[in-house]
């Protein structure tokens, strides 16, 4: 069966395509685009996309799906779920499950139960050392036949140097992407927020702008050093921004991503000590979220990422500082960017594109996506930028409900989520899909 | 809840912070009027019978837990003490759930002390007693500051213009931090030091009057009204904030020579537990300018003010107006503490 995405507005930065096209989709695969006035070929399936935007599958490059080990925060399938929701085609899942996914038996697992979920595409990503301990290189070679699609020891970045420079060499060997989540833990030892006014008012410890940004530094050195694609994670600071632009001006192989929340809360949203403004990185000042801001503008910064970390409620009602890091992010992201950055005009659309498909796939190397090209897969997001929405997190897909944004109202959402040609999500007011029954009109 | 000064409502006193001036003053006022109860020898007024306090102390406290109690027993309410250790809380029940349980005994009001600032904050979310923080953390540490203003504006009777310095490790005070919040709000100007890693420049920008930054013990005392010493907290040596004791003594320890550089009748406070030898020379503890035990009475007395404010009858207070006595409703309520003892006016006292 044919689905035919008509009467959209069809943006894809990979073929410098912003128009009003049809997009024709056919076993899994995009045909390809053609004009409203084209003639529709009998009973094909019509999606009514009039008004509405029409771009290759988001990709989110950094969640945390918890399976296995974790199940009672998420579950590969509720994940996915709440991806779909969101608006994303496709998921990166961070290796610190338990156990840690350093090996190919548990990247083949990953895999197996995103295939039985069958709504996102799930891509995991390996360990760069075993057990995430920083001591010994985890086997690349084998998670990458398995499938992963880059290596991270997220959360606990390689503290040593030397290390890392091996890590890279290593992966360079594979072409694997080596993804870091810039923290150097001798700086950030006890931090649970942001180091600045804020800490200080509220007495908790605070973990520097330059923990993130030694870190930052050192790894484009290292990236200078050893020719290794190198990948920063949510960064969340000025300094951090900057090293990016800096390795990007002398051409090394640099990319880096940005967290809604990061472009959306400062440190002052901590005052009432409520566990969902408590992540890592944490919310920056006033200054760090502008630079975030400009990274966007300008370039710099090549990915919007969520670092979708689900946590059971009862570990987020603990006390602030006994409380575990990170937000669940997946339905809010799209939102977020089409209030706080399109909508404000930071952005254009085709640059949220650009951010949200085109460069994580070229990133990631995901062959077939971040495109409209001819036999891509057909993994869509459909976006109404003048929707008004709120999120509700009582009915959030995702098993938990640690989100600072719950009530938030946004002009600009997701309505539907195509993955491999099939619908799995839709908006219940959008695109009720109809067949054709005349070569030259669409039933509606 | 409780009309406390300006309209405001205050249902717990979780910091000085978000306190108005008017409120501080009402909270001092109201301590006066419970000073002399300690004076007697019959120490105890009605006020509180029948009615519940809940010490609840995660961390191990002598003087605060005491005061406390001392205080809601010298009000005849009945005061309950429970005393866990953090690590035991870490294996089993959480902070909500042990704030659920109490709540379900119908406390009046819950005094807690906790490890993890904004834990008072948490526990005002579940219970509906009034919750008084007795030191959150690095956060605040709400009646220390107000028995030690008890105790300045008893000695210096204004705090305008009032020059006061606080000399130690400020990173991680809630002393330091409700004071500095309580001292500019009353008009005093606040100067801190101590060693650079236990003084972070951003403390200049804490409060929007400015909290002076200096290096030298002996230049925040020039001048000095009032010298506050904070304790050194060994338990946090293990992040090595300075080299060693012996050199913390040398140049962050307070001897009687930096007094003299300080206003001819400066008072000299510090908030306990005291490492003598160390933060503070036993010549100036013992000293004639030192109020150190000053401090613990009146600390009985501002804890008396403050649960009778949360836990009583507090909302048939008329707030009283600057320069009045304590309000008639005042007298009836503290059970005629007036009708035995001086009857406070504030600002005329010698």
């Amino acid at each position: 069966m044919r689905l035919l995405i008509q009467n959209g507005y069809v943006i894809d930065p990979s073929q410098g395509i912003n128009a009003g096209k049809n997009l024709m989709l056919e076993d899994g695969r995009v045909v390809g685009l053609s004009s409203y006035s084209d003639p529709v070929p009998d009973g094909v399936e019509i999606f009514d996309a009039t008004g509405l935007v029409v771009a290759p599958g988001f990709i989110d490059m950094h969640v945390h799906l918890r399976e296995p080990g974790q199940e009672y925060k998420e579950t590969i399938a509720s994940g996915a779920a709440a991806a779909v929701a969101g608006g994303f085609t496709t998921v990166c899942a961070m290796p610190n499950t338990n156990p840690i996914n350093d090996n190919g038996a548990v990247t083949r697992f990953v895999i197996e139960q995103a295939q039985r979920a069958g709504l996102a595409n799930v891509f995991p990503i390996g360990a760069i050392t075993k057990n995430s301990d920083g001591s010994e290189l985890a086997e690349m070679g084998e998670m990458k036949d398995a499938g992963i699609v880059a290596v991270s020891d997220d959360g606990r970045p390689v503290p040593s140097a030397g290390m890392m420079r091996r890590a890279m060499e290593y992966a360079r060997g594979f072409d694997l992407p080596v993804i870091d989540h810039c923290e150097d833990k001798t700086l950030a030892r006890g931090g649970v927020m942001h180091e600045g006014h804020w800490s200080l008012v509220l007495g908790m410890r605070g973990m520097p702008a330059a923990a993130e940004e030694v870190d930052a530094e050192r790894n484009c050195l290292l990236a200078e050093l050893t020719g290794a694609r190198l990948h920063l994670a949510h960064l969340s600071t000025r300094g951090a921004i900057e090293a990016v632009r800096r390795a990007k001006d002398k051409g090394l192989p640099v990319t880096c991503e940005v967290a809604p929340h990061h472009w959306t809360l400062t440190d002052e949203a901590v005052q009432n000590y409520d566990t969902n403004t408590k992540m890592s990185p944490p919310l920056r000042s006033r200054d760090h979220l502008e630079a975030i801001l400009e990274g966007l503008s300008d370039g710099t910064v090549d990915a919007i990422a969520t670092d979708h970390a689900p946590h059971h409620a009862d570990e987020k009602a603990l006390e602030y500082d006994q409380a575990p890091f990170g937000i669940v992010g997946l339905e809010t992201s799209v939102g977020l960017a089409m209030e706080r950055l399109v909508g404000k005009g930071i952005i254009s659309l085709d640059r949220l594109v650009e951010l949200c498909a085109t460069n994580p796939a070229r990133i990631l190397q995901l062959e077939g996506r971040g495109t409209f090209k001819a036999n891509a897969h057909a993994d869509i997001t459909i976006i109404d930028p003048e929707m008004t929405w709120s999120f509700d997190v009582s009915r959030s897909k995702s098993k938990s409900r640690n989100t600072p944004f719950d009530g938030y109202a946004f002009r600009g959402g997701v309505v539907a989520t195509i993955v491999a040609g099939r619908i799995v999500f839709r908006h219940p007011d959008y695109g009720r899909v109809t067949v054709s029954r005349a070569s030259h009109a669409s039933v509606t | 809840m409780t009309e406390l000064g300006n309209g405001f409502k205050l249902k717990h006193l979780l910091g000085i912070r978000e306190l108005s001036a008017d409120q501080i003053v009402h909270l001092l006022d109201t301590a006066d009027t419970f000073r002399d109860v300690s004076r007697r020898e019959i120490k105890k007024v009605p006020a509180l019978r029948g009615r519940t306090v809940i010490n609840l102390f995660f961390e191990p406290s002598t003087r605060t837990r005491t005061s406390f109690e001392i205080a809601a027993k010298r009000l005849s309410a009945d005061a309950i003490n429970i005393s866990v250790s953090t690590s035991s809380v870490s294996k089993g029940e959480t902070l909500l759930d042990t704030a659920r349980n109490l709540q379900a005994m119908a406390p009046d009001c819950i005094v807690i002390r906790h490890s993890s600032a904004g834990a008072p904050h948490h526990l005002a979310k579940v219970c509906d007693a009034a919750i008084v923080n007795a030191g959150d953390g690095a956060h605040e540490h709400p009646t220390q500051a107000l028995l030690d203003a008890l105790t300045i504006r008893e000695h210096k009777h204004s705090f305008d213009g009032l020059k006061v310095a606080i000399i130690g490790d400020i990173l991680h005070s809630r002393v330091a931090r409700s004071n500095i919040y309580l001292l500019a709000k009353l008009g005093a100007t606040v100067c801190v030091a101590g060693p650079g890693t236990l003084v972070p420049p951003e403390f200049a920008g804490l409060i929007e009057q400015g909290v002076r930054l200096e290096r030298r013990i002996e230049d925040a005392v020039v001048d000095a009204d009032v010298v506050m010493i904070l304790r050194v907290q060994r338990e946090r040596q293990t992040d090595a904030f300075f080299p060693s004791m012996r050199e913390y003594a040398v140049h962050y320890g307070l001897h009687l020579n930096h007094l003299s550089l300080a206003a001819p009748d400066a008072i000299v406070m510090h908030p306990g537990p005291m490492n003598r030898g160390i933060e503070v020379s036993s010549e100036i503890a013992d000293g004639g300018r030192s109020l150190i035990l000053d401090q613990v009475t009146n600390g009985v007395a501002v804890r008396m003010a403050v649960l009778y404010l949360l836990a009583g009858v507090g909302h048939e207070l008329e707030v009283p107006r600057k320069g009045n006595t304590a309000t008639s409703s005042d007298s009836r309520a503290t059970g005629g503490v007036r009708g035995r003892t001086r009857n406070p006016k504030r600002g005329t006292r010698n």
